[in-house]
């Protein structure tokens, strides 16, 4: 049930694309509901519609059933207070770091004030990139450009993160790093956060709960509360109560992908 | 906690490139700028003199450098500015129109499925005809002075600018376009702040080869109708049998376009350094 606290909700939402070989069902009946500063990992096949439950939330597009909410109101254009991080950091490769976190100031209100830089590095140093405010894209590894696309979405203060398989293009180890860098920043600074992946550890470490969606046209399978209290570490998985979760959720995706 | 663990790498110097010295000498002369194509320029000109005088070719077939050195001064200094000036102007008033025209096209054909479907194909049209074929019909219809020779220029160089730029333009990740949507911001900016500079390599490559094309169309204009110009001067020599002359006004032409050419390269290399490409210039 929705209600007035929540911060996200999808009710009976479904989504329809006309595409060149026809319609195309890409989410149906979707009933999930993000409560104010809860971290949501959603977990699925390729092509199931999470990225499309993004895009939803985000205004970006329309659903073509039910409704989508954020803070109570149904979603009709894209709102200020949903920052997004994709899985490819997509910065601007000629701007520097400094530039790339205040250009959300820049391309919506087409200048910058000092406030907007001073607060630009304020967010460039929580997210651990002090000293890199004047190097561009292209001199950073892949970890620390995605640093730089979280600090761009922070940038407005958002109270809803959006992130669309963030850490995916990383490496393992600075995958898991990224991951911890990012509940340090939610707890610094709580958020509501819907968190699209792949993987299923990172999933549970991460978020509070774990909504599993099946096969095109997705459908939530499962909406599990993460058996695990926080603060977490790279040892908060080895339990044996942990791996039996995993491997729960293991079974409902590899399931899917049989059925 | 291993939040930082991917800092140190940043910040540990580039490598340095192995000292000179320990190369083999192939290597080094083959690292050593200018020297290897200065080299060989050198020793076809060698060739080439040595080679026409051995076996007397005759000047209207190949005229050895020599002649063509003579070539140059048959003409006066002010002369031959006359004629650089006319064909620089046409070339580079052409090229600036095939950029002005090109840009809003462009933009258009990026951002409207409507415009792509209807203008493209006649550009392609445009494209095809055979300028050379149809200039005498321009220089007839818009008189013998500047503004027919800008039109032919333009006609040969706007096409790859075209091209070029709507294809930087639509390579824009949708990720981008999609958070410029997400802040609401008007299409304007969009396209000055994100899809225009995230085209700049793909306008430049368009833009070099256009420089080239730009000067070919100069001078197609001049043979034509004209009475100064490279062209011009190249068409008068041969017609006068004085080949060598023609020759010298090959290679006033050639290095017109060489340095137009190294001018586009080095105002991408200068202004807009990251949007060459990572491994080397
Ligand atoms: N704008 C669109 N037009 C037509 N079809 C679309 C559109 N957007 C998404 N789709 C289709 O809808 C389905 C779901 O897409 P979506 O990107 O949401 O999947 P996903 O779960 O994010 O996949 P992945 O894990 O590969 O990122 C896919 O089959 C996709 O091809
Ligand atoms: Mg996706």
């Amino acid at each position: 049930m929705s209600t007035e606290t929540d911060a996200i909700s999808f009710a009976d939402v479904g989504q329809t694309f006309l595409t060149d070989n026809g319609p195309l069902t890409a989410l149906s009946g979707v009933n999930v509901n993000l409560r104010r500063h809860e971290f949501v990992a959603v977990l699925g096949p390729s092509g199931c519609g999470k990225s499309t439950l993004l895009r939803l939330t985000a205004g970006l597009i329309k659903p073509t059933e039910g409704t989508v909410s954020v803070f109570g109101h149904p979603v009709s254009q894209p709102r200020d207070d949903i920052g997004i991080v994709f899985q490819q950091a997509t910065l601007l490769p000629w701007a520097t770091v400094e530039d790339n976190v205040v250009f959300p100031a820049k391309h919506k209100r087409g200048r910058v004030s000092a406030k907007d830089r001073a607060h630009a590095r304020e967010i460039i140093a929580t997210c651990g990139l002090a000293g890199f405010e004047e190097r561009l894209p292209g001199e950073l590894s892949g970890g620390m450009q995605q640093r730089v696309g979280i600090a761009r979405a922070l940038f407005l203060n958002p109270d809803i993160l959006l992130m669309d398989e963030p850490f995916s293009a990383l490496d393992a180890l600075t995958r898991d790093a990224m991951g911890f860098e990012l509940l340090r920043l939610w707890q610094a600074s709580p958020k509501t956060v819907l968190f699209i992946t792949h993987s299923i550890p990172e999933a549970v470490i991460l978020a509070d709960r774990v909504v599993v969606m099946s096969e095109r046209p997705g459908r939530v399978i499962e909406d599990l509360k993460v058996p695990l209290g926080r603060p977490r570490d790279e040892s908060s998985l080895r339990s044996v109560e942990m791996q039996d979760f995993l491997a729960h959720l293991r079974g409902l995706l590899i399931k899917d992908k049989v059925a | 906690m291993t939040a930082q663990a991917d800092i140190p790498a940043e910040k540990a110097p580039p490598a340095k490139p192995a000292p000179t010295e320990r190369l083999p000498l192939a290597e080094r002369l083959i690292r050593t700028p200018v020297l290897l194509p200065a080299l060989t320029f050198i020793l076809i000109l060698l060739l080439w003199e040595f080679g026409t005088r051995l076996f007397n070719v005759p000047s209207y077939v190949l005229p050895a450098p020599s002649r063509i050195v003579e070539g140059f001064g048959v003409v006066s200094f002010g002369r031959w500015m006359e004629h650089v000036w006319s064909t620089l102007r046409v070339a580079l008033l052409g090229y600036l129109v095939s950029i002005a025209v090109s840009l809003p096209i462009a933009v258009g054909l990026s951002k409207s499925r409507f415009l792509s479907r209807s203008l493209y194909p006649l550009l392609v049209v445009i494209q095809s005809v055979p300028v050379v074929a149809v200039a005498p019909i321009i220089i007839v219809v818009l008189g013998t002075d500047d503004a027919p020779r800008i039109v032919i220029t333009f006609m040969i160089s706007f096409f790859p600018l075209v091209v070029s730029m709507t294809t930087g333009l639509m390579a824009t990740p949708p990720e981008l376009i999609e958070l410029s949507r997400s802040l609401r911001a008007p299409v304007r900016r969009e396209i000055t702040q994100i899809r225009l500079p995230y085209a700049t390599p793909y306008i430049f490559s368009g833009l070099k080869i256009s420089i080239t094309l730009s000067v070919i169309g100069a001078v197609v204009a001049e043979f034509v109708a004209a009475e100064v110009g490279i062209g011009y001067f190249i068409q008068f020599s041969t017609s006068m049998f004085r080949l060598p002359q023609a020759w010298a006004g090959l290679a006033v032409l050639l290095v017109m376009s060489l340095a137009l050419f190294q001018a586009v390269n080095l105002t991408q290399k200068y202004f807009f350094p990251w949007s060459l490409p990572k491994d080397g210039r």
